[in-house]
This record gives structure tokens, C-alpha cells and sequence, in this order.
């Protein structure tokens, strides 16, 4: 199975290299949709071998894939798919410069494959950066002059964040002196951190959680969120709004269960409340306000990391299979949410909310999976998200976070009226003129209808899903 | 190497470290700056070679050379060339006082000393009573990230940062594995390179590298 490993790192890499190859040609565009595509297979077959028969090693140990990072496999190729197919232009030939898009995409694709497959902490910490270098063009590569703004913000503050996470990564290292040999594998620090040095492994817990809470969008560290993610072409969004801030919320994950084992939960509990609760407020003071429905979408993305620090604080195989599961939920819908959103703006030619009325007359093709997309991103049922959020706000109250979670469903639901609010003025009402009413192709339609129904069922009919979610659970230490 | 020469050449190379430091929050020339974090790099070079001749690992010797390429020629060399690109050779005026800039950056110092405290254990060897400059060089990158408004003095923020985070890391866990260092050098490297060009297009496109007047995007 070690082959299929190498097989998932060298196929988006491959596509970088033929769409690079072939750059002046519009077809590349295609080639990251075919990789994404790959992940998703290759994820799946990783998930039934690694369920069946135990983790996977290769590499000297540098690579390691357990239930977790197969689960996270799976989640990133169905995400891309989603992104990547919807995201495709109406004309392949409209895009400027699709072969070097096409190559910086799936490199984005290989960097993010590799943060979920490391066992080493540092190459996940390389990984991350790497996630940044590769994504920075394609900020930047959005219309007009505010994406640049947008792309120095982004590298510079994600660059200052993750090396601080790289100074958590080093003192960690330091913290496992007494076991001899100084090391940062993951697997190797988990199965010893009864012997860690527990002083310099809180302060390493607690740096490396913050600086990678800044590429996850967790406030108070979010401020740069709104801009790449709304500035960003539309696919791109998609993946670092649905995706990327998961990846980044993996590597949390990974730390806090080291942390948990070495020092007690305690710690990264106050650190996740502290910004969970914060997330929520930030979202539920700018939704109701705000004028541009991409940072609309980006204030959600937002919202919904700060969920999953919640749950990841509750612990617990009940919170944290749901915030396995809320990674694939939430992806898929704001994918092809933000996807919609660049439709949407294609047509009427502004970001602005205040712009777009009337959606569900003038143009059904968009208004219709728009509302039924917000309606799964505030958690209505019976899209997969009510599940996960109900999950994780019952294991909260059932695990001694009480006022936290009563909190937390007040904010919940001053996001819940605003977002509503604006997307409702977006699609309902009469329909405004010069809006032309053709439809749009059903290959266009298909990727983000599949995401729907995909999101409506997966609440239902989790269970073929169960055998993965828990051992991924018990690989980040149990039901502790 | 003898105890005695060995404190000296830590003391030195730290010394240089911190003192470059200080003279990019003084000065104001973008081109001396540069060049002192040439000296900067070359300062951490030392110190990697110090510190890894005495405990005998023949690692620190390429890891040595990597971080003196990289940190001293490559990095300064990438910068010059996006600042004479842009032609912009001093900084804009300040946002605040100068006297108020070098105090605050004196406090840091001491709150540098003030919190490796506890990480230096009892009984520090001569390689970790060096610990509080590297977390000077941390929040003196930060200082200078908060206080400059040009573009170019941020990225030379970042990299004071970068330097002081490789000086602790360093200087706490003896070095990471020989690839690691190059993935996180290459990585480091790239983050400049991107960072290089988005000043070249920034310059282009707004007619001014002032990241204070970045701020058409706002709720």
C-alpha cells in the first residue's frame, strides 16, 4: 500500500509539471480537476486498507497514514472536485494564463497532501508553508487591484504565523531530549509523552496551536482571512475557504493530542474555547453588516473553524468524529458556494450585495443551490452540517463546557439571522432587468448539485462513514 | 575547542546578532539595513558552527554553510534587487517618535531576558545563556513589522523574526535533521521571492509601497 502513498504525492505533482509543460494551452485547466479526482480515489482505497489493517508507513517513518490522514485525504480530493470542476470558466479559454493556474493549483493540491500525510512535524510545518507560497499567486491573480493587497496580507501574516509555529515545532523537539534522540514525529511523541518534558511542552503546545491557528482563520489571528478569501478567483476560494483551513485545523488537532497525552487537556481546552467563542463573536458582529457577499462567505468559513475548536475543546469520540465529519460538510457546501459566488458576480458584475436582488426569478440556475447552499452552511437539516453542529454542541454541554456552549448558540444564532438576511435579499424579490435568463450547462450545474445531495444524504446515511470516523478518533489518543 | 574560546565566540556571534538588530530599528537607510542582515545571517552561521564544533556533530558544519548562503548572500541579494527595482533607498517617515521606536525596542530586549528565564532551566550552559537574544530578535522583527510603513522594511521585520526563531530553535533543540532545515531554508527562501515580487506589483499598480495605505479592503 506504500505505493498508492507515493502514487497520491507524485500524481498532482505530475499534473503541475503537464499543465506547466502545455501552459499556453486552455485544456490544462481540466488537469487539476483530474488530480482532485485521484485524491478522492486514492483517499477512499487508502481509507478501506487502513480501517482493514492498521496505519501505513514508508519513508523511514517520515510518512504515515492512519485513519485521520486517509479521512483528510478523501475530504481534500471531494472538496477539489467540487471546486476545481465547478470553478471551471464557461469558455475554457477565457482564463488568462490557464497553464500556469492549472500548475499553481495542483501543486496547492501536492502541498496539502503532503501536510496530511507527514509524520514529522517539521515536514507538516513545510507542508504548511508551502500551502502559502503556492497559493499566493493565485490570490493575487484575482481582477483587480485590491487582490494584491489581499495576497500581501495573506503570505505576510501567514508567514509570521506559521513560523511561530515553527518555534513550537523546536521547542517540542527540545521537550523530547529525555527520550535520548531529540525527535518530531508525531507517532514517536504520542507514544512517549508520559516522558516529555512538561514546561517546555506546554509553551511548545501552546505556540505551535497559535501560529497554526492563524493559517486555520481562528480569531483573534483571522484578519486576513476575509480579504485573500474574497479577493481570491473563485475556485481558489473555494478550496482555502472549504479545505486549506481544515488542513491547517489537522495539524491542530495533531498537536492537541500530544499535548493532551503530555500535559492534560486543560491547556488546549482554554486555547480552543478562547478561540472558538471568539470566532463565532467576530462573525456575528460583521455578518449583520456586512455589503460584499465573498466576505460574507469568508466570515462564515470563519464561523464554522471556530465550531470546530469548540468541538476539538469538548474532545471526546462524539465531538470529534462530528468535527471529522463537519471538515467534509462544511467543505463541500461553501466549495460550491463560493463557486456560485463567482458565477454570481460574473453575471451582475459587483460584489455587493446591495447589487444583487431576485436571484430565484431572474436566474433560478444560481438562486436556487445559492439558498439551498446557505441553508446548509447556518446548519439547517437535512444537510450533514445540523448534525455535526448538534453533535458538538451536546458534547460540550455533556463535558463541562456548559456556559461555553450556551454562549456559543446565542452567537450562533445573531450569525444564523444576519447571513439569512443577506441571502435572502440576494435571491428573493422581483427580478431586476438587463439580467439575461439563459441557464447554465448541465456539466456546470452537476459538480455543485452533486455537493447538495451529497450534503442532504451524508446526515442519513453516515454509517458506511462510522468505521473510519472512529479509529480516526482513536488515533488522536480516544475517547478521553 | 577550549571552554574560554568557546563562551567568547558565543558571546560574539550573539552580540553581533542582537546589535544589528537594534541598528536596523535605528536606521532609516533601506540599502545599510539590508546589508545588516547580510551580517545578521553570517552572525547566526557563526553561531550554528560554534555551538555544533563543540558538541562535535559534523551536521552543524553543512547546516553552518546552508544557513551563511542562504541568510547572508541569497536573502540580502533577493532584497536588494526588489528595492533598486522600485528604487526606493530610505525609509518613509516615521509613524512615531524615533526616540519612542529605540525605548520600545529596549523594553523588548528586557522582556526577551525577562521570559527565557524560565525556559533556561537552573544551570544553563553557555549555548542557552544566548536563548534571550534569539527571543529579542522575535519581538524586535515584530517591532519593526508594527512601526515601518514600507514594504521592504516589513520583509526585513519578517526576517529579523526569522533569524531570532532560528536562533532559538537552534540554540534550544541542537539543530533539526539536515533535510528539515533545508525544506524550512527553501521555504523561507520562496516566502521572500513571493513577497519580493508582490512589492515590485505593488509599486506598479498603487504607485507606493506604504502597506499603511493598504486598506481599500474593510468591513
Amino acid at each position: 500500500m506504500a505505493a498508492l502513498i507515493w502514487v497520491l504525492l507524485a500524481a498532482p505533482l505530475a499534473a503541475a509539471a503537464l499543465s506547466f509543460a502545455f501552459r499556453k494551452q486552455s485544456w490544462t485547466l481540466v488537469v487539476p480537476v483530474a488530480a482532485a479526482a485521484v485524491l478522492l480515489a486514492g483517499g477512499w482505497a487508502l481509507i478501506v486498507e487502513v480501517t482493514t489493517s492498521g496505519p501505513v508507513t514508508t519513508a523511514s517513518g517520515a510518512i504515515r497514514v492512519d485513519a485521520l490522514s486517509a479521512w483528510m485525504i478523501a475530504v481534500v480530493g471531494a472538496v477539489a472536485v467540487i471546486a476545481l470542476a465547478g470553478g471551471l470558466p464557461q469558455r475554457l479559454s477565457e482564463q488568462r494564463k490557464p497553464g500556469a493556474f492549472a500548475a499553481l493549483l495542483s501543486l496547492f493540491l501536492t502541498a496539502m497532501t503532503l501536510a496530511l500525510l507527514a509524520d514529522n512535524i517539521a515536514i507538516m510545518w513545510v507542508a504548511i508553508e508551502l500551502t502559502t507560497i503556492t497559493t499566493a499567486f493565485l490570490v493575487a491573480s484575482g481582477e483587480g487591484r485590491n487582490s494584491l493587497e489581499a495576497a500581501w496580507k495573506y503570505v505576510i501574516l501567514g508567514a509570521v504565523g506559521v513560523a511561530i509555529a515553527f518555534l513550537g515545532i523546536a521547542l517540542l523537539s527540545a521537550a523530547s531530549a529525555p527520550l535520548g534522540d531529540p525527535t518530531v514525529s508525531w507517532v514517536e511523541l504520542l507514544q512517549h509523552a508520559s516522558e516529555l518534558d512538561p514546561t517546555l511542552t506546554k509553551v511548545a503546545g501552546a505556540l505551535a496551536v497559535l501560529g497554526f491557528a492563524t493559517k486555520a482563520g481562528l480569531a483573534p489571528m483571522h484578519s486576513w482571512l476575509p480579504d485573500a478569501h474574497s479577493q481570491a478567483p473563485a475556485p481558489v476560494s473555494g478550496l482555502m475557504s472549504g479545505v486549506l483551513l481544515s488542513v491547517a485545523f489537522y495539524v491542530i488537532l495533531r498537536i492537541q493530542a500530544i499535548t493532551n497525552a503530555a500535559v492534560g487537556p486543560q491547556l488546549m481546552q482554554t486555547l480552543l474555547v478562547t478561540a472558538g467563542l471568539l470566532s463565532l463573536g467576530v462573525t456575528a458582529g460583521l455578518v449583520i453588516t456586512q455589503r460584499d457577499y465573498k466576505r460574507l462567505l469568508a466570515y462564515s468559513s470563519i464561523e464554522h473553524m471556530g465550531l470546530l475548536a469548540l468541538g476539538a475543546a469538548a474532545g471526546g469520540s462524539l465531538a470529534i468524529a462530528a468535527v471529522l465529519l463537519h471538515m467534509l460538510g462544511h467543505g463541500l457546501i461553501k466549495a460550491s458556494m463560493f463557486v456560485l459566488a463567482g458565477r454570481i458576480s460574473t453575471v451582475f458584475g459587483s460584489h455587493r450585495i446591495a447589487d444583487v436582488h431576485g436571484l430565484l426569478r431572474s436566474r433560478p440556475d444560481l438562486g436556487g443551490p445559492f439558498l439551498l447552499g446557505t441553508a446548509g452552511l447556518l446548519g439547517f437539516p437535512p444537510f450533514v452540517t445540523f448534525f455535526t453542529e448538534v453533535a458538538i454542541i451536546i458534547a460540550g454541554f455533556t463535558r463541562g463546557l456548559a456556559w461555553q456552549m450556551g454562549l456559543a448558540c446565542i452567537l450562533l444564532l445573531v450569525v444564523f439571522a444576519g447571513i439569512a438576511r443577506q441571502a435572502l435579499a440576494m435571491t428573493l424579490g422581483a427580478a431586476p432587468g438587463g439580467v439575461g435568463a439563459h441557464a447554465q450547462r448541465w456539466w456546470r450545474q452537476l459538480p455543485i448539485w452533486v455537493a447538495l445531495t451529497a450534503n442532504a444524504v451524508l446526515g442519513f446515511a453516515a454509517w458506511p462513514l462510522a468505521a473510519v470516523l472512529s479509529q480516526a478518533v482513536a488515533a488522536l489518543g480516544g475517547a478521553k | 575547542m577550549p571552554n574560554e574560546i568557546y563562551q567568547q565566540l558565543i558571546a560574539t556571534s550573539t552580540g553581533v546578532l542582537l546589535l544589528t538588530a537594534i541598528l536596523q530599528i535605528w536606521g532609516r537607510s533601506l540599502a545599510r539595513s539590508i546589508a545588516l542582515l547580510a551580517v545578521q545571517g553570517a552572525a547566526l552561521a557563526g553561531l550554528v558552527l560554534t555551538v555544533g564544533v563543540h558538541a562535535g556533530e559534523l551536521e552543524a558544519l553543512t547546516v553552518a554553510g546552508l544557513v551563511l548562503i542562504v541568510k547572508s548572500v541569497v536573502l540580502p541579494l533577493v532584497m536588494l534587487r526588489s528595492a533598486a527595482r522600485i528604487g526606493e533607498t530610505r525609509e518613509h517617515p516615521a509613524q512615531i517618535n524615533p526616540a519612542v521606536e529605540l525605548i520600545g525596542a529596549a523594553a523588548l530586549t528586557l522582556a526577551a531576558y525577562a521570559i527565557s528565564g524560565p525556559l533556561m532551566g537552573p544551570n544553563p550552559g553557555p549555548a542557552l545563556q544566548a536563548l534571550p537574544v534569539g527571543f529579542s530578535l522575535i519581538f524586535l522583527g515584530f517591532w519593526l513589522l508594527l512601526i515601518r510603513r514600507s514594504a521592504i522594511t516589513g520583509l526585513i521585520g519578517f526576517l529579523v523574526l526569522d533569524n531570532g526563531i532560528a536562533t532559538v530553535s537552534f540554540l534550544v533543540s541542537g539543530g533539526l535533521p539536515l533535510t528539515v532545515e533545508l525544506g524550512v531554508s527553501l521555504d523561507v527562501l520562496l516566502v521572500v521571492l513571493i513577497l519580493g515580487v508582490l512589492v515590485i506589483r505593488l509599486q506598479k499598480v498603487h504607485g507606493s509601497i506604504d502597506i499603511t495605505e493598504l486598506k481599500e479592503l474593510h468591513d
